[in-house]
């Protein structure tokens, strides 16, 4: 794919070593839904400044993954430490404060439909962090030029791309200043020729040295940017690796599956 | 005509409008009486915790399940009634509560019974993203709601909202069992002083349309007006297009 090529000749950055404790852990979540296992005990770990993927056939426990790690779903057993602390148990109030601290950007975008793209980067900060109009709007507005959409400030959701709402809700996320971002599938609701412009985002942020997870099928765009590769199945983590092993081994899944998925798509 | 020794058709018109006032007011009062009730219940219908959604469950029922004029008598004889004997006995002198204010409660009540699922409605046509989105971002539950989603379900909700405004005014003709010297009640009046049924039964009409009209146009011209930039676009490019095929 032509717009993928373009992201490519970025260095992987190399992550943080000299920290002990990593910026968030998972450890062995479970969750249900409906009655239905869709967690079964995962654990994972990033240290900041990592660069993570997780890939796996759909309902195997991804996108519940992302949204127990931002207790946007309570986990039903396990923990969540950001930086040492654990979520679980939290008060109402505190879960608030964990959740700004975690970026998270959603498949299908969930742009506040009501309000400009400036008022929806603005909004949290005057709502949430109590910053005054003027600070909260010069903000969005740096967060928008960030993402290459200073001139589109005024529009509404409605009256934008795909591609072009996707980065404003990352300029929205980013505009909290969170310690790690979560991406649940950032590309897969857009036409081929916009997912371009989403995934030169995500690697910039990745160049500025930003936390993140991400949940993907790009996996051209993983192998060459991501610091380890996690493979989920049946609501574990199967495999996971630095993204060269674990495709360069045939026997693996996530090389079988990476497989399958080429001979669908087309892709690399 | 010995009741009204300067009776003319003149002054009988002018005597039935100036109760259009009482109308209005009764009817702006138990909207936001209704408005009040409803977006609370319809949030807690959508997001509340089980025992809310069963509390506010029976509060529909009850209301949506009995006509207005008897829940009319309900009110001011039963807990009208009953609060004007506690306030005398408390106060030590006669106590009578304006049948204006029973009528008032009542509608409102009923309205707030009625509103709650037009705002159900509204809040879940909207994407559950956003709400999601906004938690996300740090947002309270609370504040989730007043500053994402009630902006957004509140516009979804003025078509439905004028439906209710034009059923409302007409559920206001009731309150002249009561009383409530309205509109209603002061046609009955001038019907029994003039024995002229049809004549103030078509003015009657004419009134209520009018201000059915009147409402129904502020509302849109408010629908209009909070109307979201390209929101909706697409489906009205192709009702256009349908319609300049047939």
């Amino acid at each position: 794919m032509t717009n993928q090529s373009s992201v490519l000749p970025f260095e992987r950055p190399k992550a943080a070593q000299a920290e002990t404790r990593p910026l968030m852990e998972a450890r062995n979540i479970t969750k249900y839904l409906g009655g239905k296992l869709i967690l079964d005990q995962v654990s994972l770990s990033l240290n900041k400044g990592e660069f993570k993927v997780l890939i796996g056939p759909s309902g195997s426990g991804k996108s519940t993954l992302l949204q127990c790690l931002h207790f946007l779903l309570i986990p039903d057993k396990g923990d969540v430490l950001l930086e040492g602390k654990s979520a679980m148990d939290m008060s109402h109030k505190n879960i608030c404060a964990f959740r700004q601290e975690i970026g998270m950007i959603f498949q299908d975008f969930n742009l506040f439909d009501h309000l400009t793209a400036k008022d929806n980067v603005a909004i949290a900060l005057r709502k949430v962090k109590k910053w005054s109009k003027d600070q909260a709007l010069s903000k969005a507005r740096d967060e928008l030029d960030k993402v290459g959409l200073a001139d589109k400030a005024e529009l509404y959701p409605a009256q934008l791309s795909g591609g072009q709402k996707q980065r404003v809700s990352i300029a929205r996320a980013m505009a909290m200043e969170p310690k790690l971002m979560l991406l649940d599938e950032p590309t897969s609701a857009l036409d081929p020729e916009l997912i371009g412009e989403v995934l030169n985002v995500v690697a910039n942020l990745a160049k500025g040295g930003m936390t993140m997870l991400m949940v993907t099928h790009q996996i051209g765009f993983a192998r060459h940017l991501v610091h380890e590769i996690n493979f989920m199945e049946n609501g574990r983590v199967i495999e996971s690796g630095h993204p060269e092993s674990l495709l360069a081994n045939p026997a693996s899944r996530t090389a079988m599956f990476c497989a399958r998925l080429s001979e669908l798509t087309g892709n690399q | 005509m010995s009741l009204l020794p300067d009776f003319s058709f003149y002054n009988a018109v002018i005597y039935i409008i100036k109760g259009t006032g009482l109308t209005v007011s009764l009817i702006i009062g138990s909207m936001l009486i209704g408005l009040t009730l409803g977006l609370p219940m319809a949030a807690i219908q959508v997001y509340g915790p089980r025992w809310g959604r069963f509390l506010v469950g029976l509060y529909v029922w009850f209301f949506r399940g009995i006509p207005i004029l008897v829940l009319l008598f309900l009110f001011y004889f039963g807990i009208f009634g009953l609060a004007e004997r506690l306030l005398g006995q408390i106060l030590e002198r006669r106590i009578n509560l304006p049948p204006f204010l029973a009528t008032l409660v009542t509608l409102g009540l009923t309205s707030g019974a009625y509103q709650s699922q037009i705002f159900r409605g509204a809040i879940l046509s909207l994407h559950l993203g956003q709400y999601k989105a906004a938690l996300s971002l740090g947002f309270t539950r609370v504040g989730a709601l007043s500053h994402i989603i009630l902006p957004q379900a509140l516009r979804v909700a003025i078509p439905a909202w004028a439906n209710e405004y034009s059923i409302l005014l007409k559920d206001s003709a009731l309150a002249y069992v009561l009383g409530t010297t309205e509109i209603m009640a002061r046609i009955k009046q001038m019907v029994w002083i003039t024995h002229l049924h049809v004549p103030f039964y078509i003015l009657a009409g004419l009134i209520y349309y009018f201000l059915t009209w009147l409402g129904i146009r502020a509302l849109k011209r408010l629908e209009t007006k909070t109307r979201i930039p390209g929101l909706g676009m697409e489906m009205e490019a192709e009702i256009a297009k349908n319609d300049q095929s047939v």
